[in-house]
């Protein structure tokens, strides 16, 4: 059993959970992600390690509530326990002093993509950080980003907080006015890693996107989470997830997220009706 | 005498109907009354020499247990069994006896063999039903400390006979439950997972450690048990884990699934009792599983389970080739699946929303024989066909996963990806370091990981003792 040692909700979707978990806390680093399951009739999910704190113990995951998994996560409490808490799993991220790197978080991306930006300056290189999401109240961390970066934009798709633009927007204008920009990482929707890639591909910019396939066991076991990137049949849980984005087929990741688009539906509405008989 | 040799064939065990279980998940066959098991164990000549007992990877003394069955002493029958193996409810159904113990029983030359099977499993289950476990005493701790990684049956195993050495051990599971394959793999209609927990449970309760949710390469590494967290020895008993895929057009389409990936969300994940277990699982209307051996047979035995009208079952090779188990396939046939012998698969169609809709297949004709010396299949050119499908499920075998290896880079490796390791003690490459199962020999049975498990039990009792690490004769 885990215990969830603090509970933050970050906006409207978006629900942080620092969890007691000092083995992984250990070995956790920018990159990695781990799997949970709530209970014993729980499925298994991946969710990025946010943070670590090795002292304390304690790792931190960041996640959106969108599906019957995630809105029950959601409405665990500080002190309550996880029955399972896998990791660290997956490659972590390559970090060395590039030069100039942007990082790119979309949406409930900008966590996992806030360990790696931290990591970066650590290792000497200039930041420069895009975080966007659809409305205002989705964006968050904007300070920590601000504490790792040496640049933050931030927009929104309506406007009501900061840039009215999608990411890509400043993106382009980075890559076109700057010189020197080495490495782009972009984490968030398929959508979002899909058209970073675009834009920075007319560049010729090197892209590392982090992809987030449905898994099942995340140890290389059983294939679910396979993408196809250059060209070959590749398992996001341990050859990755993180890949070249000009070598992956965004489009395929897209359509197999959607394999169980019906039985996540019925299965969030099941669950919100009988949540409200409980109450 | 007369009533002992009278009885050539042996006592079948009741089972379910094929139509009626292909539609539940229950256990197929019902096990043996007591009445039929004496009737069974009666039919042991009780050798002088039995040659049963050179069939089995873990030595269990069949005659002796047979012989309490006969007396009706079946919990004692039961002790027997387990004094050689830890999981005698497991093998009892698992384990192919019909080319091991059973292959040699004397009664099988002139009519069928005693069901040892049966008969362990009858035991097994009886003392589970009846009696307390009892548990063997356990020799003075010696202070050592063993790290087991992998609780499947190699692991189980090599833990027990190890805690029975005297020696601390620890089993390291990747997954949130121990079992390995037992589990995750061997669906509960031919392996009911409360067996599986009985026989773990017995396992802790010789005083075996279980870690789960410890990924080792991930959460700790080999060198790092052994130098940081003070164990002496460790016996690496991962599996293949990694599933292989055709390489075809189209696999990677919606609705296609590699057998572990189903099996482990049918059976580890109970994926059937969706949404009161939260793990989805497509369930075809028609579904094509490729492959001829035991994982295939499950795979479509578990499809048609989930409600499936139409399983296909595709085989490159003929029958004849087939190697899962002759019952699995009875059982399979019984059931409704449609064999496709000598046919293969060569692209998958999308039905243009990243769907699986259709398999494209050839008819294959048997030609010389291969390096496995079966007869290679060979496509016989036009005879191209198509299947709609909505799910399909390549069981085409396993290769090694890298996780744990990756971080070894002391360790040798054989030109096929799995661990170099003795075959009579399990000593690899790197000192204090042993390997067994499928790790080591790529994908084989239940009962051969645990004969692994038992020969590295005994390989590290003697590394303990003599400290002796030679690997000059390890060779790929």
């Amino acid at each position: 059993m885990y215990k969830i040692l603090n509970k933050e909700e970050l906006s409207d979707a978006v629900v942080l959970f620092e969890i007691d978990a000092p083995e992984i806390a250990k070995k956790a680093r920018a990159g990695n992600f781990i799997i949970l399951k709530i209970n014993e009739q729980g499925e298994r999910i991946p969710l990025t390690i946010a943070d670590f704190n090795r002292e304390a113990g304690t790792i931190t995951t960041v996640f959106q509530k969108i599906g019957k998994t995630t809105f029950q996560l959601g409405m665990l409490r500080q002190g309550d326990f996880l029955a399972d808490v896998i990791g660290p799993l997956g490659k972590h991220s390559h970090i060395e002093n590039f030069g100039t790197v942007i990082c790119v978080g979309g949406g409930v991306g900008i966590a996992p993509v806030y360990p790696i930006a931290r990591a970066l300056k650590e290792a000497g290189n200039t930041v420069i950080s895009i975080i966007g999401a659809r409305t205002k109240n989705l964006i968050f961390w904007e300070e920590h980003m601000q504490n790792v970066s040496d640049e933050l934009i931030i927009t929104t798709d309506d406007g009501s907080y900061g840039r009215k633009a999608v990411v890509t927007v400043p993106l382009d204008e980075l890559l076109r006015e700057r010189e020197g920009i080495k490495l782009v990482i972009a984490i968030g929707p398929a959508i979002m890693m899909k058209f970073v890639c675009i834009t920075t591909e007319k560049y010729s910019i090197k892209t590392v996107v982090s992809l987030n396939s449905i898994m099942v066991d995340g140890t290389g076991m059983c294939g679910a989470c396979r993408i196809e990137a250059g060209g070959r049949t590749q398992f996001a849980c341990v050859d990755g997830p993180e890949f070249d984005g000009h070598e992956v087929d965004f489009d395929l990741l897209m359509a197999r997220q959607r394999m169980y688009l019906d039985e996540e539906k019925n299965a969030l509405e099941q669950y919100i009706k009988s949540a409200e008989t409980l109450q | 005498m007369k009533e002992e040799t009278k009885q050539k064939k042996r006592t079948s065990m009741r089972e379910q109907q094929p139509r009626e279980r292909a539609r539940n998940f229950k256990e197929v066959p019902y096990g043996y009354t007591p009445d039929e098991a004496v009737q069974e164990a009666s039919r042991c000549l009780n050798c002088k020499n039995p040659a049963c007992r050179k069939g089995c990877p873990v030595e269990v003394d069949i005659p002796s247990f047979i012989q309490l069955v006969k007396e009706g002493k079946f919990i004692e029958a039961a002790w027997k069994a387990k004094e050689k193996n830890v999981l005698p409810a497991v093998c009892g159904r698992v384990c192919p006896q019909e080319i091991q113990c059973e292959s040699l029983c004397i009664l099988g030359k002139k009519g069928e063999p005693v069901a040892i099977g049966n008969l362990e499993r009858f035991v097994a289950d009886y003392e589970a039903d009846h009696g307390e476990m009892k548990t063997p005493d356990i020799p003075k701790r010696t202070g050592r400390k063993v790290a087991i990684i992998g609780s499947g049956p190699g692991g189980l195993t090599c833990a027990a006979d190890l805690i029975k050495s005297g020696h601390d051990v620890t089993l390291f599971e990747a997954l949130h439950k121990p079992g390995g394959v037992l589990v995750y793999g061997i669906p509960e209609f031919r392996l009911p997972k409360s067996i599986v927990e009985r026989e773990v449970e017995y396992i802790k309760k010789l005083g075996v450690k279980l870690v789960t949710n410890a990924v080792i390469g991930k959460l700790y590494s080999i060198d790092e048990l052994m130098n940081e967290h003070g164990y002496d020895a460790c016996f690496i008993a991962t599996g293949a884990g990694l599933p292989v895929f055709m390489g075809i057009p189209g696999e990677n389409l919606n609705g296609i699934y590699s057998a572990n990936e189903f099996l482990t969300r049918a059976n580890l994940m109970k994926a059937y009792l969706f949404p009161d277990y939260d793990t989805p699982i497509r369930k075809g209307r028609h579904v094509a599983v490729i492959g001829g051996g035991n994982v295939a047979m499950d795979s479509a035995r578990v499809a048609l389970r989930l409600g499936a009208e139409k399983v296909y079952l595709i085989y490159r090779r003929s029958e004849a080739e087939m190697p899962a188990r002759k019952a699995e396939v009875h059982h399979a046939q019984e059931e409704g699946i449609e064999f496709l012998l000598l046919t293969n698969p060569l692209r998958y169609i999308d039905d243009g929303k990243g769907n699986v809709s259709a398999v494209e297949c050839i008819r294959m004709e048997l030609s010389e024989p291969d390096d496995s010396g079966r007869r290679r299949p060979v496509p016989i050119n036009g005879s191209e066909f198509r299947l709609e499908i909505d799910v399909a499920i390549p069981a085409i075998g396993t290769r090694s996963n890298p996780v744990l290896l990756e971080t070894m880079t002391d360790l040798t490796i054989t030109k096929r990806g799995y661990i170099l390791a003795d075959e009579e003690t399990g000593m690899t490459s790197k000192r204090g370091v042993f390997a067994g199962g499928d790790i080591v020999t790529g994908s084989a049975t239940v009962i051969l990981a645990m004969g692994a498990g038992r020969k590295a039990a005994h390989g590290i009792n003697e590394y303990f003792k003599w400290k002796y690490w030679d690997t000059g004769t390890l060779s790929d």
